[in-house]
Order: C-alpha cells, then structure tokens, then sequence
C-alpha cells in the first residue's frame, strides 16, 4: 500500500512542516503576518515547537545561535515585505560566519507580484549577495523539492544561510506530496571537492622542512569537526596552534601548544609568533583582515598552506604556496598518517620567552586596585563555570574581545558569537536559540551595555519559553569599542557614545526575570554563584570600569607586530592603589 | 587583460541576474555579457568577457562555481577559440557617399540590410577587432546608430565542452604554477 501522504494532496503550507519535520526540525523561531498565515495554520498538525519571537531580527539569530550551538541547521519564519526585510541583518550575519539557516519568508499572491501589493517586497532581490542561495517558490507543486534543497545547500560544503520566499497561494493551493521524488537536484553544485595527490606531496614537504611552522586554526575547524585531527595534527608534528576569534575551541585552551587568540586583539606573543613564523598552516580560516594587519608585511618569512572547503578563499587575501581544497576532516586524514615527528622544542621555548612580557601588563596579575575591570569578571565567571557545559555567548565590542581573552574555551561549540559581521544585538536572540537547542547546557550571554538594547525585546521570548539563561551585561556606560577607537585615534572625542542607560534591574524585573548589581570584584564570584543556583533566567548588570580599553590592539592597517600595549602607567596606577 | 568565459548555468528565471551580481558584489567590471539557448533548454550559455589578471580571473571562476545555479566555468582566454561579435551600424550615406560606404562594407564582408535616401544600415559579424576596423573607416561619413551584441565564443577543434557535459560535470583542473589547487 502507498503511504497515505503521498497519495492524498495536500497544501503547500502542509508540505513545508511535513518536509521540515523530515529534515529533522524540531523548533523554528519565527513571527506571523498575513502572507505567511497560511502555513501557521497548518502548524496545528505538526509536531515542531515554534519560538515566538519579539522581532524577525532575533528569529534569525535564534536560528544562527541554535546552528552554532549544535551543527543542525536553524529555521526562521516571518511574514512578507517588513518580516522578511527585518530578517536581512541576521542573513547576513549567518552568511559571513557561514552559519546554516533556513529563512522562509511568506510572499504575496503569484498573480500580484510586481504590483507594489501590499507588504511585497522582492526579498530574493534583497538577499541574493547575502544567501548562500534563495528561493522563489510560486507553486505548491514545488515547495518540497525547494525545502530538501534549501537544507541541503544550508548544511553541506561551506555552510550558510538558505532563504524560501513562499507565495501565498503556493501556501494555499494543494497538490500530491511525494517526497522520494522530491529529491534535490543541484547539477552545478558541487560541496565534495578534494585535493590531488600531488598536492598533498608538496604540503608535507613544507611541513616537514619547516623549523618555525604555526597552525591558524579557523571556524572551519569546528564545522568540518576536525578537533581530534587538528590535534593529532600539532601533536604529532610539535606545531604550536593560534586561534582566530571563531575558532576558540576548536583546539583546547589547556593544551600545551595552544597559543590562544591571534589577531587585532590577540595576545602580543601570538602575533610576534606568526610573524616569525617559517610556515603558516591555515586551517579552516579565510585571512580576515581583522587577523593578518596590513598584508604587506604579514609573516614575511613564512610559507603557506591554506586547507580550505571553499576554493573562492584561496589567494583572496593571501596569497598561499599550497592550498588543499577540500574538507579539512578528511584532508587531514590524508595527511596525519604521513606526518613524522619532528621536535620543535627550540621553536616552542622561544615563543615561550614572548609570553613572560605579557603576563606582567595582564590585568589579573596585578593587585586588587577596588576598581571592577571587565577582565576580572569574565575571568571569575570562566573560574566559576569551566567544569560545566557551558556555552558563552558573546555580542560586538570589548566585552567580546575580553570573553575572549579571558574565558578559556576548551570544547568546540562553547563559544557563540557574530565575528565576520561583528552584529551587535546578537548574544540575547543567539543564546536564546543555543539554549533551544542545548537545553541541558548553561548558557550565559556576555552583553554589552549597548549591543543588549538593541534586541533586549527577546527578554519576553526567554521568559515565554522558560529558558533558563544568564545574562552578564558589561556595564561600561559606553559603546565601548567605538569609544576605545575615538580614545585612540580621534583624540578622545567622545561624539556619540556616552549611554544613558535604564535601569536594567527594574528591567529584569519587569520581565520577571530575577536580578543583580555588581561593582566591586568581590561580588562577582557570589553573583555567579547565586545565579548558578536560580531555579530561572538571571540578568546581572556588572557595572566596569568606564574607560577600560582591550589591549594589545593592532590599528587598523598596521602590521601585525605593531600592537598598543595596555600602558604601564595604568598598568602602575592599578597596582599603587 | 580581457578574459574570456564561456558560463553555463541552468535556463531557471533569475540566474543572470545572480551572475551579474557577483561581478558587481566582488567589484568585478564586466565588459560584455551575452547569454543564449544552448542544444539543451535546460541549459543557458552566457559568453563573459572582463578586465582581469590571472589570479582574479581564477577567483572569479572559483566564485562563479559557488552560485548554485552555474553548471560549468571555462576560461577560455589563452584557447585558440572562435569569438563573434555581431554589430548592425547606421550610417550617413547620401547620394555621393553611398557607393564608397557599399565599397567598404563589401572589403569588410559586412552586409547592408536597410537603406532609405539619406543613410546605410550594416550588418556585420566577427572579432571585436574587424568590427572595430569597419567603424572606424565609416566614422567619417557619420555613424548614425550603432548597436554591438557583445561577443560569443567556442573553444575550436574536438574538445568541445557541450550543454550536456556540463550538466553534472567536475571541472578538475589545476591553475598557476606558484600554486595548485582543484575547482
Ligand atoms: C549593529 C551594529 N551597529 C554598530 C556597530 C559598531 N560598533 C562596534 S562595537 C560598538 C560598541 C558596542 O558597545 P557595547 O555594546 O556597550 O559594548 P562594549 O564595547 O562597551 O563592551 C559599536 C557601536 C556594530 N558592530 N553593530
Ligand atoms: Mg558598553
């Protein structure tokens, strides 16, 4: 007998749950409106839970945070025209962290496309440069192929976000559901590249000739699932590993060769490292301008090997000896068994001598001065909460670059945050879709005074759906990296950000999410505590130091060896007091 | 220099308008972009010629490639291939000047397809470079109207790359000597 889906028609609307119930979804986080009503109320016969959001904004950082969290791919709804249109900084933000997200977007009528309808808005027009790829669909007939290749286009290759612009009446009208037949078919598309032999020939010979190699361990790491294999990896050969921001965790924070973050706010001697460096070994990482400084002078001295899934990253910005295109995964199994040990121990103890410079200007090392530093909350909070499963998540600005200074990332997926698009008002939707998806791990969002109010609005969606989440705003008074810039660079004129904040307890309260200040470092551990062991959502206001910056800095366009360094006067003021 | 790629992408709605936005989005110039039936009608041909150094030009074959729709990418600028552009050019010809501009047409092999008392229309197909030549001798007498198809293009000889290989075809080749990779 014939399955009783595929003989009786249905609705579009039907066929879209029933192909995403298919694909594995479990919750979507969307928003109704008109053009989209159609499939909402074919959402009563499905067994997926939909997140009702504050804005379309959050539902794509949901979607984006629940893909980071967990490797499957996150579903946004929203309606036509201003829904979908308030989607576009979350797709991009996915798009440039090459994050796998499906975004349906209701659509007007067929027969009214074209016509300045109501709420019409070409949304695959607007999307086209931020989606991996986008959809039209005008028929019901077509809703199932388009969903199974949206999914697939979303999760395989170099991830990223996929948009279905789904008309009303393809939503209404019925059709045979059939899903066998449905199958995609993408006869250009091609996610399974792999290198050829001779290649990986040439990449051992640098490796194994080389006296100063590094490896730049990128996002790609962790999409591909390679930890164990980048870790064989650097083992087996003694090469020291350096992070890009989306990388952390990729590579164990604790691990002996592990030199932490690179970059404009990496520490000095991780910077001083690639510079030196005889060999880069790009793994999973694209030479973002926010890693290398100026490209004139980036590590001179060293070759390049770039492994990389995406052939169109290849010489972009550096130009590489050796690129292996391909998934990193299996790339590096083609590799590790032809790896020979080599020791290194010169190379590793002379980046090793880098480090004791750094460890006298670092905040933590300095005597207790009565002020609250950002520093020394994040640090407490990593102290208190690294035996847990945590997950962090983290808006844009300083906050960021201390979480990531500060807290030690050791498991892959334990850090959420917006890196390519540097997307303030992303940690509160983000972390609500990593705690979707992760319901078992704690999740704590790292905000910032100002990025929290720019989707605070998901307050209400965390209370709606029980999650149990901890905020820490980073209470500067300040957009405080723009402020750290206008420090720098515009002789502290401080146009524009100086904030006047809420009152953000009474906030919480209004929620009725419980609350706390913080200013004294003392606090901090008990804060953390007493949130840990809430029976609920906890918001914690850490009011900082005010004019804090995030040292060391590399200045946009300078090299990468030419870092500000915290300054020794504050460096003495902190520690006379 | 000028780079010649011969693109083929599914006969679906909206797929120039993708290409054409990758060019712009990677602030790639194009110089002409033509797109035609192929032997297969699920298969559109486009002909794309654009400013481009060696290393562009490969980015921006290995970023056509990652549009979902586009089936094959050859470039085929350093291939000995067939390259055709066809222009149609209205001229100021009156009595005096008629037999001399017929003269001219005829050295060029190009065709009149129009005529009224005061002016010629031409036809003419070929390299960009003999349409050049032609315009350039007619200037004097006065161009009127001019319209350019922009080029297309075939790899000559039996390596033919045809619609129907490029559906679900690999491309598998390896560019550059400073640095080797697979597309
Ligand atoms: C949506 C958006 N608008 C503007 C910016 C530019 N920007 C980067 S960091 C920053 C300041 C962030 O301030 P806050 O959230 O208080 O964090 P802090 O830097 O103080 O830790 C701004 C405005 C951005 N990244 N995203
Ligand atoms: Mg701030």
């Amino acid at each position: 007998m014939k399955d009783q889906k595929s003989s009786s028609p249905m609705t579009g609307a039907s066929i879209l749950w029933e192909c995403l119930e298919r694909e594995g979804v479990k919750h979507v986080f969307g928003y109704p409106g008109g053009a989209i009503l159609p499939a909402y109320d074919a959402l009563k016969n499905s067994k997926i839970h939909h997140v009702l959001v504050r804005h379309e904004q959050g539902a794509t950082h949901m979607a984006d945070g629940y893909a980071r969290a967990s490797g499957q791919v996150g579903v946004a709804v929203a309606t036509s025209g201003p829904g979908a249109t308030n989607m576009v900084t979350g797709i991009a933000t996915a798009m440039l962290d090459s994050s796998p997200i499906v975004c349906i977007t209701g659509q007007v009528g067929s027969k009214l496309i074209g016509s300045d309808a109501f709420q019409e808005t070409d949304i695959t027009g607007v999307t086209l440069p931020i989606t991996k790829h986008n959809y039209l669909v005008t028929h019901a007939s077509e809703v199932a192929q388009t969903v199974r290749e949206a999914f697939y286009v979303a999760r395989s290759g170099r991830p990223g976000p996929v948009l279905i612009d789904i008309t009303k009446d393809a939503q209404q009208t019925t059709c045979p559901f059939d899903w066998e037949a449905a199958a995609p078919q993408l006869p250009g598309y091609r996610p399974d590249l792999s290198p050829a032999p001779q290649e990986y020939d040439h990449a051992l010979e640098l490796i194994h000739h080389s006296k100063r190699p590094v490896i730049l361990a990128g996002h790609g790491i962790i999409v591909s699932g390679a930890m164990r294999e980048v870790r064989d990896f650097a083992e087996r050969a003694g090469i020291p590993v350096a992070l890009t921001l989306l990388g952390l965790g990729a590579f164990p924070a604790s691990h002996p060769l592990n030199l932490g973050m690179m970059g404009m706010h990496g520490e000095a001697w991780v910077n001083h490292t690639i510079q030196e460096a005889d060999l880069l070994l790009a793994f999973g990482m694209r030479f973002d301008d926010r890693v290398t400084g100026t490209l004139k002078t980036y590590a001179p001295n060293a070759k390049k090997i770039h492994i990389e899934i995406d052939p169109a990253e290849i010489n972009k910005n550096v130009k590489v000896d050796v690129a292996l295109v391909g998934d990193l995964r299996e790339v590096l199994h083609e590799l590790l068994p032809r790896i020979e040990s080599i020791d290194r121990s010169e190379w590793l103890d002379s980046i090793d001598k880098l480090k004791g410079d750094s460890a006298v200007r670092d905040i933590q090392n300095l005597p207790d001065s009565g002020h609250l530093y950002a520093a020394h909350v994040i640090n407490d909070l990593w102290r208190e909460t690294r035996e847990a499963n945590t997950i962090v998540v983290t808006d844009v600005g300083q906050h960021q670059m201390w979480e990531a200074q500060y807290y030690h990332h050791e498991r892959p997926r334990s850090l959420v945050t917006s890196g390519g698009l540097g997307t303030m008002g992303f940690a509160l939707p983000a972390a609500i879709g990593a705690k979707v998806a992760c319901p078992e791990a704690e999740v704590w969002v790292v905000v910032g005074d100002g990025g929290f109010q720019m989707t605070m609005c998901e307050l209400a969606t965390m209370v709606q759906e029980n999650l149990k989440i901890h905020i820490a705003i980073i209470n500067n008074g300040y957009l405080g990296m723009v402020r750290q810039w206008q420090e720098f660079f515009y002789e502290k004129n401080y146009q524009a950000t100086p904030l006047l904040n809420p009152d953000f307890a009474k906030l919480a309260e209004a929620y009725g999410i419980r609350s706390m200040t913080v200013s004294e470092r003392s606090q901090v551990v008990p804060a953390v505590q007493s949130a840990r062991k809430h029976d609920g959502p906890v918001l914690i206001n850490f009011k900082v130091e005010q004019e804090d910056s995030v040292y060391p800095m590399v200045a946009a366009g300078a090299a990468l060896h030419e870092m500000i360094r915290r300054p020794s006067k504050i460096v003495e003021t902190a520690a006379d007091e | 220099m000028l780079n010649t790629f011969v693109v083929y992408v599914e006969n679906k709605p909206g797929v120039l308008t993708r290409v054409a936005s990758l060019f712009r989005r990677r602030a790639f110039n194009i110089d002409s972009l033509t797109v035609g039936r192929t032997e297969k009608p699920e298969v559109s041909r486009m002909t794309i010629t654009v400013d481009a150094d060696r290393d562009q030009a490969r980015r921006i074959e290995a970023n056509l490639y990652k549009l979902v729709n586009v089936l094959l990418v050859e470039n085929i600028t350093n291939q000995p291939s067939i390259v055709r552009d066809l222009a149609m050019i209205r001229v100021a010809a009156t009595h005096g000047a008629r037999s001399h501009v017929l003269e001219l047409a005829s050295v060029f092999r190009a065709r009149v397809v129009d005529v009224s008392t005061e002016s010629l229309t031409i036809e003419i197909t070929g390299g960009e470079d003999k349409i050049d030549g032609l315009l350039e001798v007619l200037r004097p007498y006065g161009v009127l109207e001019m319209v350019r198809t922009g080029i297309v293009a075939m790899r000559r000889g039996s390596k033919s790359s045809d619609a129907a290989t490029a559906v679900g075809a690999v491309a598998q080749e390896t560019t550059g000597d400073d640095v080797s990779y697979s597309v």
